[in-house]
């Protein structure tokens, strides 16, 4: 079998006195769409913010293709230009989107196109095109962000992401923020891009999308991984796990 | 009261009054121009920099935010020869001395500025690979431009009518015309009523203007 292309061990990360992850153990595969869920506050927002150094974290080892995210091999922290090329390496979409306010639909994709991917302007702007026109967007290329809903803003913010061709995608409970009307156009997106084999590492709270999209499931759980395995195993196994049963009966409750 | 206006004397000097208040603007879109300099580039300093950077610029901005702008007038045209081997006329001097007071407003009005762009934007500049000095210039100098305009707008109007104390060092701006007509017609009044409008109609007209350039940009602002 290929080596993972995201490899997790023994993660941890403290905020002041509260230690938010205690130790997480995860493989993402090439092509993999693995979906992380669990209660609020146990660590799952701020594992995505470790995998692509937003947050720098204390212990354990984060790689991506054999390379250590955020520190060398002495264990110092990257320089800021090693730190922003890694960075370039993991797409990140955002809860609350995120998009810069002064650039248009496609001067958002453009921005990491030209400066980071150093592309020319019109190459940019033909790979900013073919990508909103994926996320059904190709007729807002020139809206401002305040001009857009949510779901096409957010939808943008996956453009955004993926046009820089990474070789991982962190989706940071991207639907959250959103009217219910609003969550199918995106989740729309996300399971077309999971078609094409894009890797996946989501952070959701859509219970029954994550079951259906995703290759694993992820239960975390006081800041480590308390159960994973394929949806239809893990939910299966459910009975025998008192946490990941109460969580899930939540949703039980309701559509699930 | 045995006063009765006339104004044909000052329309005879009028050319003192235009000439002065071309000279006003032109003091105060210079002393604008510099004292936004200095405000972005210390303001980028403070929320970059250290504790010891961090308080030599609070020192600088409270002191000029602190001292009556005329004082600093003549310190600096009168008093500072005196000291260092420097030599300047006075509009230099108080272009001098008014960019250095407009940058002290502007460091605080760039640095909260900077401090108001939502965390989520720079982490969404981080996400794609910008390095730091990419997402000043392409992410949080653009946002800041967009929050602070108002305040922007607020100090070039108080810049404008600050250039007034230029008179007192003989700068031949729109006050010193007025001045000048008094002291050779004795028209006070009409001098300085004339003065006084002209500088309430430019105000105006500023600030018609710039409230335009900001409907302009909010249109930017995220909703």
């Amino acid at each position: 079998m290929n080596p993972p292309l995201l490899t997790i061990r023994d993660l941890r990360k403290s905020f002041g006195k509260t230690e938010v992850l205690k130790s997480v153990d995860l493989d993402v595969g090439r092509g993999e769409v693995v979906a992380v869920i669990g209660p609020s506050g146990s660590g799952k927002t701020t594992l995505l913010r470790c995998i692509n150094f937003l947050e720098a974290y204390d212990g354990g080892s984060i790689r991506i293709d054999d390379s250590e995210v955020g520190y060398n091999d002495a264990r110092k922290r990257r320089g800021e230009r090693a730190l922003a090329r890694m960075r370039a390496e993991t797409g990140m979409v955002f809860q609350s989107f995120n998009l810069f306010p002064h650039l248009t639909a496609a001067g958002n994709i453009m921005l990491g196109l030209t400066k980071v991917r150093r592309k020319s302007r019109s190459e940019a702007r033909d790979i900013a095109k073919v990508w909103l026109e994926r996320v059904g967007l190709g007729h807002k290329a020139d809206a401002l962000p305040s001009e857009l809903s949510g779901g096409q803003q957010q939808r943008v913010g996956i453009a955004r992401a993926v046009a820089m061709e990474p070789k991982i995608l962190l989706l940071d409970e991207i639907t959250s923020a959103l009217d219910p009307e609003l969550v199918g156009e995106v989740l729309e997106v996300v399971r077309g891009l999971a078609a094409e084999g894009m890797t996946m590492l989501m952070v959701t709270h859509e219970i029954a999308f994550a079951r259906d999209a995703s290759s694993r499931l992820v239960f975390m759980a006081d800041g480590a991984v308390a159960a994973e395995g394929p949806p239809a195993d893990l939910i299966a196994s459910a009975e025998a796990n008192p946490r990941l049963n109460s969580f899930l009966a939540r949703f039980r409750a309701s559509n699930f | 009261m045995g006063y009765s206006l006339n104004f044909s004397v000052v329309w005879r000097n009028f050319d003192k009054l235009w000439g002065g208040l071309v000279l006003s603007l032109e003091l105060a879109v210079v002393s604008l121009a510099i004292g936004v300099v200095i405000g972005l580039v210390l303001a980028v300093v403070h929320v970059s920099g250290g504790r010891f950077t961090r308080m030599a610029i609070a020192v600088y901005v409270e002191a000029f935010r602190n001292t009556p702008l005329i004082l600093l007038v003549y310190l600096v045209f009168y008093g500072l020869p005196q000291v260092v081997d420097l030599r300047y006329d006075a509009t230099t001097s108080f272009v001098a001395t008014l960019s250095v007071y407009a940058g002290a407003y502007l460091v605080e009005v760039f640095r909260s500025g900077l401090e108001a762009i939502p965390r989520g934007q720079i982490d969404a500049g981080r996400a794609i690979g910008l390095t730091p000095a990419q997402r000043l210039f392409h992410v949080r100098l653009p946002a800041m431009i967009r929050i602070t305009l108002p305040a922007l707008s607020n100090t070039f109007i108080s810049l404008f009518k600050d250039t007034s104390v230029a008179s007192v060092i003989a700068v031949p701006e729109l006050t010193w015309g007025a001045q000048w007509i008094n002291l050779n017609t004795f028209r006070i009044v009409e001098a300085y009523l004339m003065a006084t409008a002209m500088y309430l109609a430019t105000g105006y007209v500023m600030l018609f203007s710039l409230r335009l350039v900001e409907r302009r940009f909010r249109v930017g602002r995220n909703a």
